[in-house]
C-alpha cells in the first residue's frame, strides 16, 4: 500500500508544533500500525532526518503506553484495540492518515506524539490503593468469599490499562472513565470498601486539580476504550461520591 | 578455588528459611529512616520490593524507563501465578511445588532457593487478595484454579488472561501508597546508565532522564536491580520493545557475575512471524493448552495443499492429523513443559510439516474442546446434545468465557477467527532463566548490590514452569529481599548520607557522557535496529532452540564482528539533550551485542542438554535432551574480564539433599 | 460548596430532573386548553394565585432554571479550556451522538426561547398582578393564550424551539440518571422513557401551538 501520513511534529513541550506530510510506500497490510511507523522512522533515519517520537512498549495491547490519535480517533478506527494492535489492513491503498498526539491540557506533549500522562499516576497516588501492609501477615485468601458477580465486575473495571484514550476521545478531556474504573474496582470488593469514602473524595479532588474537563455523559470514552471499560463505572463513582459527600 | 559463596543456611531444607530469618541482623526502625535504597525497575519484583522496603521505613528511590511504573512488562503476563494452597484438595503441597519446579528446571536450580519460593508462595495469594487483586472466583465466592504445563495438580490462580496485569497493578498500588507518604521517590522515564561502586560496595547509580537527556547522580546504601530478562537479545521475542539487559550488564561489568546466560525459555505457543517487518512476537497463554490440541497433518502432500490454500485445516479428519505431543508424551500430552513442547514443534517443522507459508507454524485446535463443553452445557440446560450447531454455539460460549481476550487478540493480529479455524502457533523467545548470579540473600557478587525477579538467575534452573515467573517476582520483592537486605544494611547504620561528590561518581558519570557522545558523534550509515535485527538473526539461528559446537563458535565470531561494525557505523540521529529514543536504544543494543557473545560462550561450554538448552551433540536416540549430571551439575557464573569472550568461569556446584536427581520424563 | 466536577455534575442532573418535572406539569395544564377552556382557566388561575405556588415553587423554579443554565455555561467554558490545543482532525461522530456533544447549543436555543416565553407570558403576568394590581379575572387565561398564537412567526419560533428542547431532553433526561449514579438493569427502561418523553412532550407542545393557531 502507498499512504500519505500527516504527522504532528513538535520538538518539545515549550515549542510550537505543526503537521508535516510524508509519503510512505510498500506498506504490508499485515503490519501493525506501529510497525508501519517503525518503517517510516527507519526511512527518516536513513535520510538523515529526525525520526518521529512516539510512546510504545509491550506491543500487545496491555501496557497502555502507545497513545496515537489516528484519523480523529484515539487508537484509530478499529474498536477494542490499542494502536499497537491496530493493523494496516484497516486502511486502503492511497489513504491519507492524520496522526496526532493525545491532546489535553493535563497531558502535555513531550515530543511529537509522546505525551506526559503522569497526571494519572498522581490520581492513583491520591487513593487508588488498599491501605494494607505488604508484610504478608494477612488473613487467608479464602477467608472472605466474594460474590462472583461483584468479583467479575471488579475485574472488568481493573482491566483498565491507563492509556488515556478516554481523555483523548472526550470532547471535554475528562478523565472520569479512568478514575471511575479504579474507584469501582475497590468499591466492589470488601477489601476496598473500608476506605471507600476517603478514596473517592481524594481521587476526584486530585483529578480536578490536574485540569481534566467534566463528564457530560457523551459516552465517547466507552466506545474508544481499548478494554471496553463500561460507563457503569462512572455511574458507580458518581453514587460513591454522592454518598461520601453526604456522609462527610 | 571458587569465590562463590551461596550462603545457603545450615539445617534441614524445610527449616532453612525460617531459621535464617530469625538469625539474620535487623535494622531498627529509627535507623531505617537514615538509609537509602535504589531500586531499578518496576515490574512485579521491583514494584513489590520498593513498596515493602518503603513500608519498612527505608528511603526508596525507584527508577523505570517507562512513563509510569505500571507499564513494566510484568503487565503482559497472561496465564496465572502458582501457589501451593491446595484449595482444590488435589494433593498439592509446598514440597510438591518445590519438586515440580526443580524437576521442571531439569535439576539445574539451587535447592534451598526453590524450597523457599514454594514456601512463601501461599503468602503471595493472601497478600494480593488483601490488596484488592480481583482473581477469578467460583460461584461460591472462593478462588478458582487452573492447571499449567509440567504439573499434575491445579495450583494456578488467575485473573482471566490478564493475571500479570492485575498483580502488577496491585504492587503498583502498594507503591502509590508509599509514594503518597513520601517514602518512595519515583523517577519515571529514567534509565540507569551505570552502577557506582565505592570501596567495593554498591553506592549509587548514574541515570539519564529520557525526557531531557540530563545525566544525574543518585547515591544509596544499597542498589537493587529488578530490570527483568534479556530475551530481546534475539530481537524478536515476546518481551516489550524496551525490555533490555543494560542494568544487569552494567553491574556485570562492575563486578557482578552473570550466570547461565544460555538458559533461555522458548515458549511454544506464540503467534508465528508474518514477515520481515515484524517488530515483536505475541504470546498466546500456556493456559490454552488446557483445552487446545496441537497437531500438524500426517502427510506432506496435505501440508503442501494447506500452504497453497487448496486445503483448509478443518477439511482433514482425525486420521489425517498427527497430534504429535499426545503421540510422543501420552502421560502429559499437550501439557508437557515448555521446552519439550517447543522442541517437538521445531522437530515437526524441520521435517517439513509446518503449516503456514514460511513453514514455521503448527495448529492449536479448539474444535474438540468446543464440542466437549458444548455437549456438557446442552446436558446441563436440558437441550439436545446431538444438535451439532447448538453444541458448537454453547461450546464457543464456554471457550469465550475462558479465553475470550486471547482469542480476540489472535483475531486482531492474524485476521482469522480462531473459533472456526485452528490457531497457528510457533515457539518464540519468552523468558530468560539465566541472569545475574545471586546468593541465598539475593545479593550479587558486588556487596550491597542485589538482583531480584527475572534479572537474577536463581530459581528456575534450565527451564521455567508456567505461572512461576509471577510467583518468583513477587516472592523476591515482597517476602525475601526485605528481610535479607537488612542483614547487609545493619552494618551501614552509622554511615550517614552518601555523597555524590566523589571521584567514583565523577568518573562513572564521565564514562556515561563519553559513551553517549560517541554514539551521537558517530554519524554512521546504519540504524540501531539494523544491528539489533542482525544480532537477533545470529542468536536465533545459532543459539536458538537447538545448538551445536560449530554454530556456537561461529556465533561468537559473528557477534564480535557485528559489535565492532556497530561502533564504527551506527547512526544515532538528534542530540543527547532531548527525548531521543534512538539514543536510548543504541545503548541497549550495544549491551546486547556483548551479552550475545557471552551467551554463545556459555552455551558452547555446556556440552550437555538440559531444559531450554539443547545441544544436538547430547540427545537420546529418541531425540530427547540428555543431561550430563556428572560433569555439569553446576551453575556457570561468569566474571567480566575486559571482554565477553575472556569472561572467567566460576562454578557453583548444585547439591540436592531433599530430592533425588532423575532423568526428566513426561512420557 | 458545589466545587468539584462530580458535585457540579450531580447538581446539573438534579436541576435538570426538576425542570423535567416542571415541564411535565406545564404540559399537563397546557394540553387541557385543547379540549376545555374551563379547566384550563381554572388550573391557570390556581397556579397564578396560589401563594404556595407563587411564593415557594415559583422562586425555586426560577432558581432551578438560572442555576441550570449558569452552571451549564460555567462547565462548558471549563471543558473547552481543558484542551487548549485543538485536534486537527476530531471525529466526534464516530463515538458519540450529535445531541450529546451539542447540549450547549440545544440549551442556548431553549434559553433564548425562555426569554421570549417570559416576555410573552410571565412579564405581562407579573405586571398584571404585582405592578398594576389589576382585578382578578379567572377567565382571562385562555384568551391570552389563543391571542399569542395568532402570529405565524411566533408559532414557527415556538415549534423550532421545541424541536431543540426535544434534542436537549433526548440526551439530558437519561443522562441525569447516569450522573446521579443510577446505571443498572433499569437503565434500558429509563432510556425508553427518555426517548418517549423527548418526542411526546415537544410534539405535544407543538400540537397545542398549531391547534390554537389554526383554530384561533
Amino acid at each position: 500500500m502507498d499512504l500519505t501520513l500527516k504527522i504532528w511534529r513538535q520538538a518539545s513541550v515549550d515549542e510550537d508544533g505543526k503537521m508535516v506530510d510524508y509519503s510512505i510506500s510498500d506498506v504490508s497490510p499485515d503490519m501493525s500500525f506501529l510497525e508501519m511507523m517503525d518503517m517510516h522512522n527507519e526511512q527518516l533515519i536513513n535520510k538523515g532526518e529526525d525520526p518521529v517520537a512516539f510512546d510504545h512498549d509491550c506491543r500487545e495491547g496491555i501496557c497502555g503506553m502507545c497513545s496515537m490519535f489516528i484519523n480523529g480517533e484515539a487508537h484509530g478506527p478499529d474498536r477494542l484495540v490499542t494502536t499497537c494492535q491496530l493493523h494496516m489492513r484497516k486502511f486502503k491503498d492511497g489513504d491519507t492518515i492524520v496522526i496526532e498526539p493525545f491532546r489535553a491540557n493535563a497531558f502535555p506533549v513531550i515530543k511529537d506524539l509522546a505525551v506526559d500522562r503522569s497526571a494519572f499516576d498522581r490520581i492513583q497516588q491520591a487513593g487508588g490503593f488498599v491501605s494494607v501492609n505488604t508484610s504478608g501477615n494477612t488473613q487467608d485468601a479464602n477467608a472472605i468469599p466474594i460474590d462472583k458477580h461483584n468479583a467479575d465486575k471488579a475485574f472488568d473495571a481493573a482491566t483498565c490499562i491507563g492509556c488515556g484514550a478516554c481523555v483523548a476521545s472526550c470532547k471535554n478531556a475528562s478523565a472520569m472513565l479512568f478514575v471511575s474504573a479504579k474507584v469501582s474496582q475497590y468499591a466492589l470488593l470488601p477489601q476496598g470498601k473500608v476506605e471507600a469514602t476517603d478514596r473517592v473524595l481524594n481521587m476526584v479532588k486530585q483529578m480536578d486539580e490536574e485540569g481534566f474537563g467534566n463528564c457530560t455523559n457523551t459516552g465517547a470514552c466507552e466506545v474508544e476504550c481499548p478494554k471496553g471499560i463500561s460507563l457503569e463505572n462512572i455511574a458507580r463513582m458518581n453514587s460513591e461520591y454522592l454518598y461520601a459527600s453526604l456522609k462527610g | 578455588m571458587s569465590k562463590l559463596q551461596s550462603k545457603v543456611p545450615e539445617g534441614p531444607l524445610a527449616e532453612k528459611w525460617t531459621n535464617h530469618k530469625s538469625k539474620i541482623n535487623l535494622v531498627s526502625p529509627a535507623n531505617k529512616r537514615s538509609i537509602d535504597i535504589i531500586v531499578v525497575g518496576t515490574g512485579l519484583a521491583g514494584a513489590s520490593a520498593s513498596a515493602t522496603l518503603a513500608e519498612l521505613g527505608y528511603n526508596v528511590k525507584t527508577f523505570c524507563f517507562q512513563d509510569s511504573p505500571r507499564r513494566a512488562h510484568s503487565i503482559a503476563a497472561q496465564g496465572g501465578i502458582n501457589a501451593a494452597k491446595n484449595y482444590q484438595g488435589d494433593g498439592d503441597s509446598t514440597y510438591r511445588l518445590f519438586y515440580d519446579t526443580i524437576k521442571g528446571g531439569d535439576y539445574r536450580s539451587r535447592e534451598a532457593n526453590v524450597y523457599r519460593l514454594a514456601e512463601v508462595s501461599t503468602n503471595i495469594i493472601d497478600q494480593c487478595v488483601a490488596q484488592g487483586v480481583p482473581f477469578a472466583r467460583d460461584y461460591g465466592g472462593l478462588l478458582d484454579n487452573r492447571s499449567f504445563g509440567g504439573v499434575l495438580v491445579s495450583r494456578t490462580f488467575y485473573a482471566k488472561g490478564q493475571t500479570g496485569q492485575q498483580l502488577l497493578l496491585g504492587a503498583y498500588s502498594a507503591m502509590n501508597r508509599q509514594i503518597a507518604r513520601g517514602k518512595i521517590k519515583m523517577y519515571n522515564r529514567h534509565e540507569m546508565m551505570d552502577l557506582v561502586v565505592v570501596n567495593g560496595k554498591a553506592r549509587g547509580i548514574i541515570s539519564r532522564n529520557l525526557v531531557n537527556g540530563e545525566i544525574e547522580r543518585h547515591s544509596a546504601h544499597a542498589v537493587v536491580i529488578a530490570s527483568g530478562g534479556y530475551g530481546n537479545v534475539f530481537f524478536l521475542s515476546t518481551n516489550a520493545m524496551g525490555s533490555n539487559v543494560s542494568a544487569s550488564w552494567k553491574i556485570h561489568k562492575r563486578g557482578a557475575h552473570f550466570c547461565n546466560p544460555c538458559y533461555t525459555q522458548i515458549h511454544p505457543t506464540c503467534i508465528p512471524v508474518s514477515g520481515e517487518h515484524q517488530s515483536k512476537l505475541t504470546l498466546m497463554s500456556e493456559s490454552l493448552r488446557n483445552d487446545g490440541r496441537i497437531w500438524v497433518p500426517k502427510r506432506l502432500e496435505d501440508v503442501k495443499a494447506i500452504r497453497s490454500g487448496e486445503l483448509k485445516p478443518t477439511d482433514l479428519n482425525e486420521n489425517e492429523r498427527d497430534y504429535y505431543l499426545e503421540r510422543r508424551y501420552p502421560a502429559f500430552g499437550n501439557l508437557v513443559p515448555r521446552d519439550v513442547a517447543s522442541r517437538a514443534a521445531k522437530e515437526r517443522c524441520d521435517a517439513g510439516f509446518g503449516v503456514n507459508k514460511t513453514g514455521e507454524a503448527v495448529y492449536l485446535d479448539f474444535a474438540d474442546a468446543i464440542t466437549r463443553y458444548g455437549k456438557e452445557q446442552a446436558l446441563v440446560k436440558g437441550q439436545d446434545e446431538n444438535d451439532p450447531l447448538l453444541v458448537k454455539k454453547l461450546g464457543q460460549e464456554v471457550v469465550r468465557a475462558k479465553y475470550g481476550n486471547l482469542f480476540q487478540m489472535y483475531e486482531k493480529i492474524v485476521d482469522q477467527n480462531p473459533y472456526e479455524t485452528p490457531m497457528m502457533i510457533y515457539p518464540a523467545v519468552h523468558y530468560t532463566m539465566g541472569g545475574v548470579w545471586v546468593d541465598y540473600n539475593l545479593m550479587t557478587s558486588i556487596p550491597g548490590c542485589y538482583a531480584i525477579g527475572e534479572a537474577n538467575f536463581s530459581d528456575h534452573g534450565a527451564n521455567r514452569l508456567g505461572a512461576s515467573a509471577l510467583m518468583q517476582g513477587l516472592a523476591d520483592g515482597y517476602f525475601v529481599l526485605p528481610y535479607t537486605i537488612g542483614d547487609y544494611l545493619s552494618d551501614d547504620i552509622r554511615t550517614g548520607p552518601i555523597s555524590t561528590d566523589t571521584p567514583e561518581f565523577e568518573s562513572a558519570e564521565k564514562e556515561v557522557i563519553n559513551r553517549i557522545d560517541s554514539f551521537i558523534n558517530n554519524k554512521g550509515k546504519n540504524s540501531v535496529d539494523f544491528y539489533h535485527k542482525k544480532l537477533g538473526k545470529i542468536m536465533w539461528d545459532k543459539c536458538g532452540m537447538s545448538r551445536n559446537t560449530k554454530g556456537l563458535k561461529e556465533a561468537m565470531i559473528e557477534i564480535k564482528e557485528l559489535r565492532e561494525d556497530f561502533y564504527k557505523n551506527v547512526s544515532v540521529p538528534g542530540s543527547s539533550k532531548e527525548f531521543n529514543e534512538q539514543l536510548a536504544k543504541a545503548g541497549r543494543v550495544a549491551d546486547f551485542l556483548e551479552l550475545g557473545e557471552l551467551f554463545a560462550k556459555d552455551a558452547l561450554e555446556r556440552t550437555e542438554s538440559c531444559g531450554g538448552h539443547f545441544r544436538e551433540e547430547s540427545q537420546t536416540p529418541e531425540g530427547e535432551a540428555l543431561r550430563d549430571d556428572k560433569n555439569f551439575s553446576f551453575s556457570s557464573a561468569w566474571e567480566y574480564n575486559g571482554e565477553p569472550s575472556k569472561a572467567k568461569l566460576h562454578k557453583e556446584q548444585l547439591k540436592f539433599e531433599a530430592i533425588e536427581v532423575k532423568t526428566r520424563s513426561y512420557k | 460548596m458545589i466545587k468539584t466536577s462530580i458535585a457540579r455534575k450531580i447538581a446539573m442532573a438534579l436541576s435538570g430532573l426538576f425542570l423535567i418535572l416542571f415541564l411535565g406539569q406545564h404540559f399537563t395544564i397546557n394540553i387541557t386548553s385543547v379540549f376545555s377552556e374551563k379547566i384550563f382557566n381554572m388550573l391557570s388561575h390556581f397556579m397564578g394565585n396560589n401563594p404556595l405556588v407563587q411564593f415557594v415553587l415559583q422562586p425555586i423554579l426560577i432558581f432551578g432554571v438560572v442555576f441550570h443554565f449558569v452552571m451549564g455555561f460555567v462547565l462548558d467554558i471549563k471543558n473547552r479550556k481543558s484542551r487548549s490545543e485543538k485536534y486537527i482532525s476530531f471525529k466526534g461522530s464516530a463515538n458519540a451522538s450529535w445531541v450529546s456533544r451539542n447540549m450547549i447549543f440545544s440549551g442556548i436555543v431553549v434559553l433564548s426561547f425562555l426569554g421570549l416565553h417570559f416576555y410573552d407570558f410571565w412579564v405581562p403576568e407579573m405586571n398584571y398582578k404585582y405592578v398594576e394590581f389589576l382585578p382578578q379575572n379567572p377567565d382571562r387565561y385562555f384568551s391570552e393564550l389563543v391571542h399569542k398564537f395568532h402570529s405565524p412567526i411566533r408559532v414557527l419560533i415556538y415549534c423550532l424551539s421545541f424541536i431543540f428542547l426535544g434534542l436537549h431532553l433526548f440526551h439530558g433526561f437519561s443522562s441525569s440518571f447516569q450522573s446521579v449514579g443510577f446505571n443498572n438493569k433499569y437503565t434500558k427502561g429509563i432510556r425508553w422513557l427518555t426517548v418517549s418523553f423527548s418526542i411526546v412532550i415537544p410534539i405535544g407542545f407543538i400540537f397545542i401551538a398549531m391547534f390554537h393557531h389554526l383554530n384561533g
